[in-house]
């Protein structure tokens, strides 16, 4: 049944393609294949949280059985898949509608369907082969849809950032599975712990730290993804920034899953990865000045807090306490749903904002909230929860994490470890809301900065509903995170089994029930006191007039905080990392001229490090150009030596 | 394996000098289809009983290789007009001899491969080879488009008679398969020529070089 729901979900752009390029049929069959498809698929999930769902095949691939295994972890990863990708498709009906988009709307929604099934068929693999089969089906149908507007100059450059990326990731992969296979004389997904020696063993979590940590965006591997993120339509940023790159993390706890006593440097690598992801991530966030950059760096900062978590699973792995194990793991997994959700909203809201102004640069938006009321209030909605404020469902992700290394602090051999970390994850939250503040209040706050907006207004149902949804999901995790807390419990037994038993349940390690209580609390007292402000203010005239500007009596839009003033001293706490570049303005003479001053900040990594080290790589494979004259005579006698040496090799 | 075999593995050999040595197009492209008279002889011969399945495969190998491709290389050369071929880079005498080479150094390869007792004293995998150099020979010496689709297809050649030393393991499909495989790429290539005759107003595929980038 889910290989149904799969292959529904992968032709699902297909019947648009042989209709016509402007085709309304078109689009609507493919989002109803595909709607139809996850529904079916996230019955199989749900149904796969209790029991598993294990299926093998023949299959004429070499090495390959089709061996589909459904366990509670991968129903978890599953669970948000099914739901962002058939929200993301009824957006793109409105987003990227046919008869606006005749040129490339038909390539954008086959290639959407073949992400959301290679997404699928690797999270139901149970072999490393057939999970390669997916892993490769999504990272290249990913790269169509990054370069859907592949005209523009900077979209073909960011879809070639990300096609290097997913190619040197996947090689680490082949690498890890390839030792894997050498261990254990099987794809099959096993626990090969003890058919592995210890260095064999680390090399398999290196391999697999570099070929997953490139797909999930971890700090010094995560180059492609501003720039991908930035430039895909943004229901498909929805769907790669809440799922894709969760694959690398579903991978990275699978290969942890197999082994049962892991030495205590992963833990603290992972922990430390994920910090470093954090914070930088939400450091370069901050310097941002297009709306979905910004968010596209939150996603390396999300990315890391979830590596936190499942580095203090490991951490509880390698001591032995099934407690650490839980609440890592819960933490780090629930993460995963929250962010699919929270961040797939902030999208979507960022995609309707740039729709209704054609642009995503901060420094043009403002005051949007006033025409487009239903879009700010969503975004406002993701932006709490990305914040990991209570009441929403971001809180309670993170409050798992903080209490299993509160836990680490408590244990003499993870004092360190848990000092270091508690911080940084307190560190991550507050630059998050200093990010989030700047954000709203640029796009949606204050007096419009250009003429884009004077037109802009909410859009219309398709897209605004699956922003509904997003956000109710969110408050309802929030407010209710027993609902949701089997799930993961499910998980963290299926990830090793003698924790469920040794930690018991969620509910004891963690005050969920209060959660409810005090975020219904907090709700019904910011419904009074918004009730008592109305009174109130319902009582007195309104008086309209300019605002209060201490005596100057012409303000202008441009007097506002803009996006870089406004993050200014956060970027230059940060400069070791971020390296600003800031062209000053030149100001000179009695009667200064008009000048300009500009500000941006690039991705260090990238500019810095990859970028010169590809262009040395560039010069010296030039040397080698003599190989490739063009002469089709002697190519032919580079194979036939070939074939010689080859002969004369083999005896 | 019956002295009849190796008799017309001696006659491939003669043809595969015959191509070698040729300047004129028209002759090679009947060397060619010479070659694929013999090799569907080849393939009943081979054969211990004659059921329906290898006298299909001899059939289809003799109708492609010396019906259909001679024909279209045929067509190509009316259309594109030309006889001779002109310049290879190594002449006739030295590709011969380079030939001649290549075939002796492919009988000596073939006595050291430890091959299954029932081909171990025939020609068969000798002659294999030996027809895959001299495809390779003329691939790489000579200029004209349709010579090399020729050097192209007697290459295919040498790989079709080592498929008959595997004609009892191999399936029916794969062989039907290959040459399916063989029509559609001379097809594809015949195609190619008469464009690149078109734009260029010549088939020599030095110039070719100018297209690199």
């Amino acid at each position: 049944m889910i290989l149904a729901a799969i292959a529904l979900v992968a032709f699902s752009g297909a019947p648009g393609v042989l209709l016509g390029r402007t085709s309304r049929v078109g689009e609507r069959i493919a989002t109803v294949l595909l709607v139809a498809g996850c529904l079916l698929g996230l019955g199989v999930a749900l149904g796969a949280l209790r029991t598993s769902v294990l299926l093998d095949l023949p299959w004429a691939v070499p090495g390959g059985r089709l061996a589909v295994r459904i366990d509670a972890l991968s129903a978890v990863f599953l669970l948000p898949l099914f739901v962002v990708a058939p929200l993301g498709s009824i957006y793109g009906l409105e987003y990227w509608a046919a008869r606006d988009h005749a040129e490339d709307g038909r390539k954008l929604r086959l290639f959407y369907g073949l992400l959301a099934a290679g997404i699928a068929l690797l999270l139901v693999a149970g072999n490393a082969v057939l999970f390669l089969v997916g892993w490769e089906t999504m990272a290249l149908a990913a790269f169509v849809c990054v370069t859907t507007e592949d005209r523009l100059e900077a979209v073909r450059r960011a879809g070639y950032v990300y096609l290097v990326a997913t190619r040197i990731g996947t090689l680490a992969l082949f690498a890890m599975f390839a030792i894997l296979h050498q261990a254990t004389g099987s794809w099959a997904f096993a626990a090969p712990a003890s058919a592995l020696g210890p260095q064999a063993a680390t090399a398999v979590f290196v391999l697999a730290l570099v070929g997953f940590g490139t797909k999930a965006g971890l700090m010094p591997l995560h180059v492609w993804l501003p720039g991908a993120h930035a430039s895909a339509p943004s229901h498909v940023s929805a769907l790669m920034s809440g799922v894709l790159i969760k694959t690398g993390i579903y991978g990275l706890v699978r290969v942890c899953s197999f082994f049962e006593q892991p030495p205590l440097g992963w833990g603290v690598t992972l922990l430390a990865v994920g910090a470093v992801s954090g914070v930088l991530g939400v450091a370069f966030a901050i310097g941002q000045h297009d709306l979905k950059r910004l968010l596209a760096y939150h996603s390396v900062e999300n990315i890391g807090i979830i590596t936190m978590g499942l580095g203090v699973a490991m951490l509880g792995r390698a001591i032995g306490s099934p407690v650490l194990v839980a609440l890592g793991l819960a933490g780090g997994l629930l993460h995963v749903w929250n962010h699919a959700l929270f961040k797939a909203l902030l999208f979507l809201g960022a995609g309707s904002v740039l729709h209704a102004t054609g642009t995503r640069e901060l420094d043009e938006l403002g005051g949007l909230s006033r025409r487009m009321p239903r879009t700010a209030l969503a975004f406002l909605f993701g932006a709490v929860a990305i914040c990991g404020l209570p009441p929403l469902n971001g809180f309670v992700s993170e409050l798992l994490i903080y209490l299993g290394l509160l836990r680490a602090t408590t244990t003499d051999r993870l004092l360190v470890a848990g000092a270091i970390g508690t911080p940084a994850l307190a560190l991550i939250g507050t630059l998050a809301v200093a990010c989030f503040v700047k954000a709203h209040g640029v796009v949606f706050l204050g007096s419009p900065r250009s003429p884009r907006g004077d037109h802009a207004h909410d859009p219309g149902a398709a897209m605004l509903a699956p922003m509904g949804v997003l956000g109710v999901a969110c408050a309802a995790i929030g407010l209710w995170p027993s609902g949701v807390a089997p799930a993961f419990e499910r998980a963290v037994a299926a990830f090793s089994s003698e924790v469920a038993v040794a930690s018991g349940s969620l509910e004891d390690l963690a005050p969920l029930r209060i959660l409810s209580v005090t975020g219904a609390a907090l709700l019904a007292l910011g419904a009074v006191a918004a009730a008592l402000l109305r009174r109130s203010t319902s009582r007195a005239r309104a008086a309209s007039g300019p605002t209060w500007d201490c005596g100057y009596a012409a303000p202008s839009p441009r007097m506002q905080y803009t996006a870089s003033s406004f993050a200014q001293t956060l970027v230059d706490l940060f400069a070791w990392a971020l390296r600003p570049v800031v062209h000053p303005p030149r100001v000179g003479g009695l009667f200064p001229q008009p000048a300009t001053f500009h500000s941006h900040v690039p991705d260090t990594v990238l500019d810095r490090a990859v970028l010169p080290l590809s262009r040395a790589g560039a010069r010296v494979a030039r040397w080698f150009r003599w190989v490739q004259h063009g002469n089709v005579h002697l190519y032919l006698v580079y194979v036939l030596s070939t074939l010689v040496i080859l002969i004369l090799v083999s005896r | 394996m019956m002295p009849s075999a190796d008799l017309v593995l001696v006659l491939v050999l003669l043809s595969n000098f015959f191509l070698l040595g040729s300047s004129r197009l028209r002759a090679i492209v009947n060397g060619t289809a010479l070659q694929g008279v013999l090799l569907g002889a080849l393939t009943l011969l081979v054969h211990h009983e004659l059921s329906l399945e290898p006298i299909l495969v001899a059939v289809g190998a003799t109708a492609i290789k010396a019906v259909v491709i001679p024909g279209m290389l045929t067509r190509a050369m009316r259309e594109a007009d030309i006889r001779r071929e002109v310049e290879p880079f190594i002449g006739y005498v030295a590709s011969l001899l380079l030939g001649a080479a290549g075939t002796g150094l492919a009988m000596v390869y073939a006595r050291t491969l430890p091959l299954a007792p029932q081909h171990a004293g025939s020609l068969l995998v000798s002659t294999s080879l030996g027809t895959v150099v001299t495809g390779f020979l003329l691939l790489t010496t000579r200029r004209k488009a349709i010579t090399q689709v020729a050097g192209y297809l007697v290459l295919e050649n040498g790989v079709f008679i080592m498929g008959l030393t595997l004609i009892e393991a191999v399936p029916f499909f794969v062989e039907v398969g290959v040459l399916l495989d063989l029509l559609v790429a001379i097809f594809v290539m015949g195609i190619m020529l008469l464009q690149i005759s078109r734009e260029f107003a010549s088939l020599d595929t030095t110039r070719l070089s100018s297209l690199k980038e």
